[in-house]
C-alpha cells in the first residue's frame, strides 16, 4: 500500500468513525511461509493469524476469517520485525547541521527530558530504517559524547529513552514505552591528548586535574541520586511544605529499580564501576555500549545485568589488540552468560544492526543467538517482551517477510507489518532510484 | 586448464624487517614467507572476470597466478593449501583510502596544494595495515584529504605488511593527484571552531562552490601557460639555441602531467551540479577525471560521468551525515553501473576497509546486481580505475596472486578471511595470528612489568597529558 492509498484509507476512517471498529477488526492471515518465531522452534509451512494488531493464532493449517486478508507467503521467510536497542533516530537528521539535531541537552542532569516528545515522525530515516527489516527502535536523549571532543554535551543524565515504532503519524502513535531506560554516561577520567586539547582551544590538564574532575563528577552524581532518594521520601510523607520538582520526579523509578540505566560504559574499569555504582545506589542498570569485556563478564552474570552492545564493526581500541577483538566481543558477552542485544548509537546506520549481528557470527556467536540478540533479547531487557520480540500467541504482530536470513545483506526485505498494518517500504533512497533511473 | 609457462622458481627468503617497536614487530613477522610455488586446492574460486571454478585450485609461481582450473598439477616441492569448502577471491582493492598516512592528510593552508605528495609520509608501521590485510585488502589507493580543491599527490600501494615504505608502492601504478569540490574546500573561506571553543581561523579562499570551480580553472590556466614556456624553451634548445629555462614550478609540474596524462584525478565529489562542472572544466582544459570519489549524486548524471569516461568510486551505503549526503542512496553504484560506469565500492576509513566483500554485497539489496558484478566493485573496477587492471583485480593467469581465502562466500556476511597472498607471498594467516596471540600476551606483560620497574617517580603535579 503507498503513501496515498493509506491517507484515504485512514482519512476515510476518519471520517466514518461507525466503520472503524469493523476494519481494525480485520484479520489478516498470513500463509505458506517459514515461520521463525525465536522463541520456538521454526514452523515449515505455517501460517499466522494477525486480529486486531495482534498475533491470534500461529499453526500450519488456520482458517481465515470471513473478511481476512489472505497473503500468501510463496515459501518467503517470516521474522518478527527487528529491535535496534540503541538509536538516535528521530532526534538527529543530518549530524553536521545542529539545527537539525536534537540531542544532548545543555546541563548535568537532565532525567526529565523525554525522547518521545522530539520524534521527528517525517525523518526520512524512519522508512530508511524499516527497510532493513526494523520495525522498532530506542532513541536516545544522548549522543554519548562526552563534551568539547567528538562532541556531545558533557551531561551525565541526558534523559529518557524511548522505545518507538517505526510506523504511525504523530510520535504519539509511534510510542510503544515512552520511558524504556534512562540514558546515562558513566564518568571516567578523559585523557585528551595534548594536539587535540589544542585544536579544542582548551589548555592542556595533568592527569591530576582529570582525576580531580571526574572525582568531583561522581560525588555530584552520588549526591543527585542522594537528592532524588529524599525527594521520594518527601513525596510519600506527603507533608505540608513538599513542592514538586520536574527534574526529581523523573528520577523516581530510576530510584525505586523501576526504569534501568542505560549505561554507557566502554572500559572494563567503566563496567566495573558502574556495577559498583548499582550496587550501592540499588538501581537497575544496562550496560551500553561496551568496548570490552575484560573481568567484568562474572560481575554482570552474577547480578543479571545485560548489555546493549554498540557497532560490531569498530576498530580495536588499543594497537596491539587482536585484530577481530570488536568482532569476538558480543561472544566474550554471551560466554560469560550475559544477556545481549544490538544497538547501533547512530540515525543513519541505525539500519546496518543486522549486519552487526552477522558479524559477530562470522567470530563466533551461535547464529540463533545472534537473531534473539536482535528480537526477543532486545524486547526482554527493554521490558517490553509482553509485546515484542518473537512471534508469540497474543503479541504485537510486529512481522518480516523476507527471502532469505534478514542478517544478510543479500536478502529483500518483501513486507513488513508493525501492529498487524502492512507498512510501506519505500524510502527517499527507493524514491530517488525510481525517479532517476528514468532519466 | 590454463597453464602459465613457469620461469625458473626463486624462492628467496625476504629480507629482515627492523619495525621500531616490539609489538608490531611480532605482529608483522606473522605473515612472512618466501616467494613459493604454492597450490591453492579445491577451492570455489571466484575469479570475478572468467566466471566460478568449482572444485578449482590455483598455483601460484613467481608471485604470479600460473594456472587456474580443475586439474592443475603442481610440482612436487609446491605448498599445497588444501582449500575443501573454502572461497578464493582475488584480493580486494580500495580506490579511497587514508590508512598508512603518518600525520595530517591535509595540507589546509593554500587552496591548490598540489606540491605535496603522500609518497613522502607512508607509515609501513600504522596496525591499520595489518588490520585491513585481515579483511582481504590487499591494494589501496592512498589520497590526501579533501580540505583544498587540488590537493595532494597520491600514490597507490600494496599492503607488504612488514616491509619498507618505498617496498609498499605498487610497482607501476600511475600516481594520481585529489581534487575536492563542495563544503569541504569551500568550508575553509568562512571557518567555524570546529569545537566551538577558541578563536575562529582567518577565511581562506574559496568559500563557496564558484570559487571552488575558478581555483581549478585558475590553477590550470596557470599550467597551461607553465607547459607553453617549456614547450617553447624545449622546442629553442631543439634548435640549437642556448636560452634561459623557466624556472621550475612544483605546484604546476603536477598540472602539466595530469594534461599530458602521466597522472590521474580522483576528484572529492557529492552533489551532481559540481560533478558536471568538474567535468566539463576538465573537457575545457583538456585533461580528464580518471575517477569520482564519493560521487553521492552520481546517479543524476551518470549518462555524463560515463561520456567523460570517468569512473565512479562511491560509499555502499553512507547518507545523511552532511546536507550534500542527503540526496544519497545506496542504489547509486547499481544505478551509476546500468548506466554505462565503471563503478567501485570503497572505503575512505581504517575501519571500513576491513569488510569491503560486505559493503560490495549490499549492491545486491540495493539495485539488484549480480554476485558477479558485487565482487567486481571491490575488486576488478578498482583495478580498472587505478589501471592496475592488467595485474590485479582478477584471479587470471598472469595476474599477481593476490589472493584471499575466506571460509564461506566473500558476499555472505559470515565469511571471514583465512588467508591473504600479495605477490604469492602469504600475508595473513588467521591459524597463525591466533597461534601467536598468547606470545604477545606474555611479551606485553614483560614490557609492562620492564616499564613499571624502570619508571621515575611522578612529578608532584603529576603527568602532563
Amino acid at each position: 500500500m503507498n503513501r496515498t492509498h493509506l491517507c484515504t484509507w485512514i482519512g476515510g476512517l476518519l471520517l466514518l468513525p461507525c466503520i472503524i471498529a469493523a476494519a481494525e477488526s480485520n484479520s489478516v492471515l498470513i500463509q505458506n511461509v517459514t515461520i521463525h518465531p525465536v522463541t520456538a522452534a521454526d514452523i515449515q509451512n505455517g501460517a499466522v493469524l494477525v486480529v486486531d494488531g495482534k498475533i491470534a493464532e500461529i499453526g500450519t493449517k488456520l482458517e481465515a476469517k470471513s473478511g481476512a486478508r489472505v497473503i500468501d507467503g510463496h515459501g518467503l521467510q517470516l521474522y518478527p520485525g527487528l529491535i535496534n536497542a540503541a538509536t538516535n533516530v528521530g532526534l538527529a537528521e543530518i549530524e553536521a547541521l545542529r539545527d537539525t539535531v536534537d540531542l544532548d541537552e545543555v546541563g548535568l542532569f537532565n532525567p526529565e527530558l523525554r525522547a518521545e516528545i522530539a520524534f521527528n515522525p517525517s525523518s526520512e530515516h524512519i522508512d530508511v530504517t524499516r527497510a532493513s527489516g526494523i520495525t522498532t527502535v530506542i532513541s536516545l536523549p544522548g549522543s554519548g559524547g562526552r563534551g568539547g571532543f567528538g562532541g556531545g554535551g558533557g551531561s551525565v543524565i541526558t534523559g529518557q529513552g524511548a522505545l518507538m515504532h517505526l510506523e504511525g503519524w504523530t510520535w504519539e502513535e509511534m510510542t510503544v514505552k515512552p520511558s524504556a531506560v534512562m540514558d546515562m554516561l558513566f564518568p571516567e577520567i578523559q585523557t585528551v591528548p595534548r594536539q587535540f586539547a589544542a585544536m579544542m582551544g582548551t589548555p592542556p590538564r595533568t592527569y591530576a586535574e582529570e582525576e580531580k574532575q571526574y572525582k568531583e563528577r561522581l560525588r555530584q552524581v552520588s549526591d543527585f541520586f542522594e537528592q532524588a532518594r529524599r525527594y521520594a521520601k518527601a513525596k510519600s510523607a506527603g507533608g505540608p511544605d513538599f513542592r514538586s520538582d520536574v527534574r526529581l520526579e523523573a528520577m523516581i523509578p530510576v530510584i525505586e529499580g523501576k526504569l534501568p540505566l542505560l549505561v554507557r560504559a566502554e572500559k572494563e574499569k567503566m563496567i566495573k564501576e558502574a556495577v559498583e555504582f548499582a550496587d550501592k545506589e540499588k538501581v537497575k542498570i544496562i550496560i551500553a555500549d561496551p568496548r570490552e569485556i575484560g573481568s567484568a563478564g562474572p560481575l554482570l552474570k552474577a547480578r543479571n545485568i545485560p548489555v546493549v552492545l554498540g557497532k560490531t564493526f569498530q576498530l580495536p581500541m588499543r594497537d596491539d589488540d587482536p585484530y577481530d577483538a570488536p568482532y569476538t566481543l558480543p561472544n566474550d558477552f554471551y560466554n560469560a552468560g550475559v544477556k545481549i542485544c544490538f544497538g547501533t548509537f547512530d540515525v543513519e546506520f541505525a539500519r546496518n544492526v543486522p549486519f552487526e549481528a552477522a558479524q559477530a557470527v562470522a567470530f563466533g556467536l551461535p547464529h540463533d543467538e545472534a537473531l534473539k540478540a536482535l528480537t526477543i533479547n532486545s524486547a526482554e531487557i527493554l521490558g517490553a517482551a509482553d509485546k515484542l520480540g518473537s512471534i508469540e500467541k497474543g503479541k504485537v504482530a510486529d512481522l518480516i517477510l523476507t527471502d532469505g536470513d534478514p542478517m544478510e545483506a543479500k536478502t529483500n526485505i518483501k513486507q513488513m507489518f508493525i501492529a498487524g498494518r502492512e507498512v510501506n517500504l519505500e524510502s527517499r533512497h527507493t524514491r530517488e532510484y525510481e525517479r532517476w533511473m528514468e532519466r | 586448464m590454463l597453464r602459465f609457462k613457469s620461469r625458473t622458481g626463486r624462492s628467496g627468503a625476504d629480507e629482515a624487517v627492523r619495525p621500531t617497536t616490539a609489538i608490531v614487530f611480532m605482529m608483522a613477522t606473522v605473515g612472512l614467507c618466501g616467494a613459493q610455488t604454492i597450490l591453492i586446492r579445491n577451492a570455489t574460486v571466484l575469479t570475478v572476470t572468467k566466471g566460478t571454478v568449482e572444485n578449482g585450485s590455483v598455483l601460484i609461481e613467481n608471485g604470479k597466478v600460473a594456472a587456474v582450473g580443475t586439474n592443475v598439477s603442481a610440482p612436487a616441492d609446491a605448498t599445497v593449501v588444501d582449500a575443501t569448502g573454502k572461497y578464493l577471491m582475488p584480493g580486494i582493492i580500495d580506490c579511497h583510502s587514508h590508512t598508512a598516512v603518518e600525520g595530517s592528510v591535509n595540507e589546509g593552508t593554500v587552496s591548490d596544494s598540489s606540491m605535496v605528495n603522500i609518497k613522502d609520509v607512508i607509515n609501513p608501521y600504522d596496525i591499520n595495515i595489518y588490520r585491513a590485510l585481515a579483511g582481504g585488502l590487499t591494494v589501496s589507493n592512498v589520497l590526501h584529504g579533501s580540505a583544498n580543491a587540488i590537493g595532494g599527490q597520491t600514490i597507490v600501494i600494496k599492503l607488504r605488511w612488514g616491509k619498507t615504505a618505498p617496498e609498499m608502492l605498487f610497482e607501476g601504478a600511475k600516481p594520481g593527484i585529489k581534487f575536492a569540490l563542495g563544503e569541504n574546500p569551500k568550508r575553509q573561506g568562512y571557518p567555524q571552531n570546529f569545537f566551538s571553543q577558541g578563536p575562529a581561523a582567518e577565511p581562506r579562499y574559496p568559500g563557496t562552490r564558484m570559487g571552488v570551480e575558478e581555483v581549478i580553472r585558475a590553477s590550470f590556466t596557470e599550467a597551461k601557460n607553465y607547459q607553453a614556456e617549456w614547450k617553447e624553451y624545449n622546442e629553442r634548445v631543439a634548435r640549437g639555441e642556448k636560452p634561459i629555462p623557466p624556472r621550475k614550478d612544483l605546484r604546476l609540474e603536477p598540472l602539466v602531467e595530469v594534461m599530458e596524462g602521466q597522472r590521474y584525478v580522483h576528484a572529492h565529489c557529492y552533489r551532481s551540479d559540481e560533478i558536471l562542472m568538474l567535468l566539463r572544466v576538465a573537457d575545457e582544459m583538456g585533461f580528464k577525471i580518471r575517477t569520482l570519489q564519493h560521487v553521492l549524486e552520481g546517479y543524476k548524471v551518470a549518462k555524463e560521468i560515463a561520456d567523460h569516461g570517468a569512473g565512479a568510486s562511491t560509499f555502499s551505503d553512507w547518507w545523511a551525515y552532511k546536507i550534500e549526503a542527503y540526496d544519497a542512496t545506496p542504489y547509486n553504484a547499481a544505478m551509476m553501473t546500468r548506466k554505462g560506469v565503471v563503478v567501485s565500492v570503497n572505503s575512505d576509513s581504517d575501519e571500513l576497509q576491513r569488510h569491503l566483500n560486505l559493503e560490495a554485497a549490499k549492491v545486491m539489496r540495493y539495485g539488484g546486481l549480480s554476485e558477479t558484478e558485487a565482487l567486481a566493485m571491490v575488486t576488478i573496477n578498482p583495478a580498472k580505475q587505478l589501471g592496475i587492471d592488467d595485474k590485479v583485480g582478477s584471479i587470471e593467469v598472469g595476474k599477481s596472486a593476490d589472493l584471499v581465502l575466506y571460509d564461506k562466500h566473500p558476499l555472505s556476511n559470515y565469511s571471514k578471511a583465512l588467508k591473504v597472498w600479495i605477490d604469492g607471498h602469504e600475508y595473513f594467516d588467521r591459524d597463525k595470528d591466533l597461534e601467536t596471540r598468547p606470545k604477545f600476551e606474555q611479551q606485553k606483560k614483560e614490557l609492562l612489568q620492564k616499564e613499571n620497574a624502570e619508571k621515575p617517580k611522578p612529578a608532584k603535579e603529576g603527568r602532563r597529558l
